[in-house]
């Protein structure tokens, strides 16, 4: 049964290989986006290592989110999505397959590249090494929260907007702890509660949100 | 024993629900104006002035009741969903969608009232207090709801995609509130929370519920009054609505 | 005379009591008088439908 979860999950990242742009567009998005906040609000270090986790994690939040439109849409046009329907396995095991291809695809290399990203903020290291955590923990959840906004607006016209407005609200808790737990750590007060917090969510979002996603796919793909 | 359940399933049927909801919303709405108009004489005339906030208190008749009414719509409309997609019943997701709008009315009421409550007794007109936070997150996933209505042509779709994001909204309010809420705390020195200083004298109760009864009972009235208003729109051509006497009169 | 403006005034925070409670009692009439006038023009709108119909199958 398990192995439809790595069928889907090459075939996703075959895919995106094939189409490498996509892949790099949502990392340079992160990229411009952590790096316009200096030029806004100026290039005077203390401040900069005061907003750093809140910047990382916007941006981070809305690259995941620009990623999302496309999580179901091309198989939903060319019809594999209905195969997917019509799979014997359990849909939201295509489905847990299809965006964790998603998060190797936009959340990994966010992750990835923030620490390089936290020398612009002249993060001390733990700090970084916190806000790595953090993200590695987070960018899961997001993609999984992400993936119901996705599967509610498939096809709909201006659906890129619609997924932001339904899913931003949703991914509220992740925030305030992703980003406390970085300030927590930079302050002393240390980011043990904030972590373990993500990490509940990350697990409850990896159990209850592909359930939503299958019935909402079911919902809009008939 | 079927022939019970069987009634209980009749008013599931548009045509028999909507003069029912009629006269409910008739009702509604004058139990409405009768408390409306004794709660707005009990919070001006008849609850005393607060020693510590002196009159600007009085802003708690209506800003209390209104965010009570916005979460408890919220939790309805949830309800609605679910025995929607449980018993598959159009008339369960015509009532969610009958609520969005009031819904959405009642968090902005929640919010205005806040924040010009706000301006004399903390200072600003907007505090990051975790209430007013989490009210206004309320208030974006009642937007989404009726964005994601609006934007799905299908009725059948648009439905059940709304119920799906009702659910997913339901279970993630207390998470929404309890992180917000530890996001207050961690910079308690952003903001006082709406204490309330002074312990709440009888009557000052006695007035916020009849208010709150009042909003409550208005809410039923426009629910009930807007539903009809689907019912029509979704049945226009069916025989029973040619047949109603303000259609065919 | 006295006791009605020292009503409205409202002990100093004229602006923010009737600044709320004039916004909830303009949006608590506001959306009934909307939900009538969208009443009437479905009902307008169903009259326009079955005359159509009637004159499509005369």
């Amino acid at each position: 049964m398990f192995d439809v979860f790595f069928a889907i999950l090459r075939r996703d990242l075959l895919l995106a290989m094939r189409r490498r742009t996509d892949v790099f567009t949502t990392l340079f998005f992160f990229v411009i986006v952590v790096s316009l906040f200096p030029l806004g609000i100026g290039p005077e270090l203390n401040t900069l290592r005061l907003i750093a986790p809140g910047v990382f994690w916007v941006a981070a939040l809305l690259a995941s989110m620009l990623a999302l439109e496309k999580l179901f849409l091309v198989d939903y046009q060319d019809g594999a999505l209905e195969q997917m329907l019509l799979a014997p396995q359990p849909l939201s095991l295509l489905v847990l397959g299809k965006v964790a291809a998603h998060w190797l695809i936009t959340g990994l290399p966010l992750v990835l590249l923030s620490p390089l990203l936290g020398l612009q903020y002249d993060l001390p290291g733990e700090t970084i090494e916190v806000l790595l955590l953090t993200l590695l923990l987070g960018t899961p959840a997001l993609s999984l929260i992400g993936s119901i906004g996705a599967a509610l607006t498939l096809g709909l016209r201006g659906g890129g907007v619609l997924v932001s407005l339904l899913v931003l609200p949703l991914y509220i808790p992740v925030l305030i702890f992703g980003a406390g737990a970085v300030e927590a750590q930079a302050s002393g007060l240390g980011g043990g509660g904030h972590l373990f917090m993500l990490g509940a969510m990350g697990l409850a979002a990896l159990v209850v949100a592909p359930l939503a996603t299958s019935a909402a796919l079911r919902v809009s793909a008939e | 024993m079927s022939s019970r359940i069987l009634n209980w399933f009749k008013f599931a049927s548009p045509a028999t629900f909507y003069p029912l909801a009629g006269t409910i919303g008739r009702a509604a709405a004058a139990v409405a104006v009768v408390l409306l108009a004794v709660g707005l004489y009990m919070s001006f005339f008849v609850a005393p002035t607060d020693y510590k906030q002196g009159e600007g208190y009085r802003i708690i008749f209506v800003h209390v009741p209104a965010a009570w009414m916005s979460m408890f719509i919220y939790v309805v409309m949830a309800f609605w969903a679910a025995t929607g997609l449980v018993f598959r019943t159009r008339l369960s997701f015509m009532m969610a969608r009958a609520l969005a709008p009031t819904g959405a009315l009642m968090t902005f009421i929640a919010l205005w009232t806040g924040a010009f409550w706000g301006k004399p007794m903390w200072g600003a007109w907007w505090v990051w207090d975790a209430r007013l936070t989490s009210e206004l997150i309320l208030f974006f996933l009642y937007v989404g709801y009726i964005a994601l209505q609006g934007a799905i042509p299908d009725v059948r779709r648009g439905d059940r995609a709304g119920a799906i994001l009702l659910l997913v909204g339901v279970v993630n309010i207390p998470i929404i509130y309890f992180s917000v809420k530890w996001w207050n705390t961690l910079h308690q020195g952003a903001s006082v929370s709406i204490t309330k200083g002074s312990s709440m004298a009888a009557v000052m109760l006695e007035t916020m519920l009849i208010m709150t009864f009042a909003f409550w009972a208005y809410a039923i009235a426009v629910a009930m009054a807007r539903v009809r208003l689907i019912i029509l729109e979704r049945e226009r051509d069916t025989r029973w609505v040619s047949e109603l006497p303000e259609v065919a009169g | 005379m006295d006791s009605v403006k020292a009503f409205f005034h409202m002990g100093g925070y004229a602006l923010y009591v009737w600044g709320s409670f004039g916004v909830t009692a303009l949006l608590m009439v506001a959306e009934p008088v909307a939900l009538a006038r969208q009443r009437k023009a479905m009902i307008r709108r169903l009259r326009r439908l079955i005359r159509l119909e009637s004159e499509y199958s005369s």
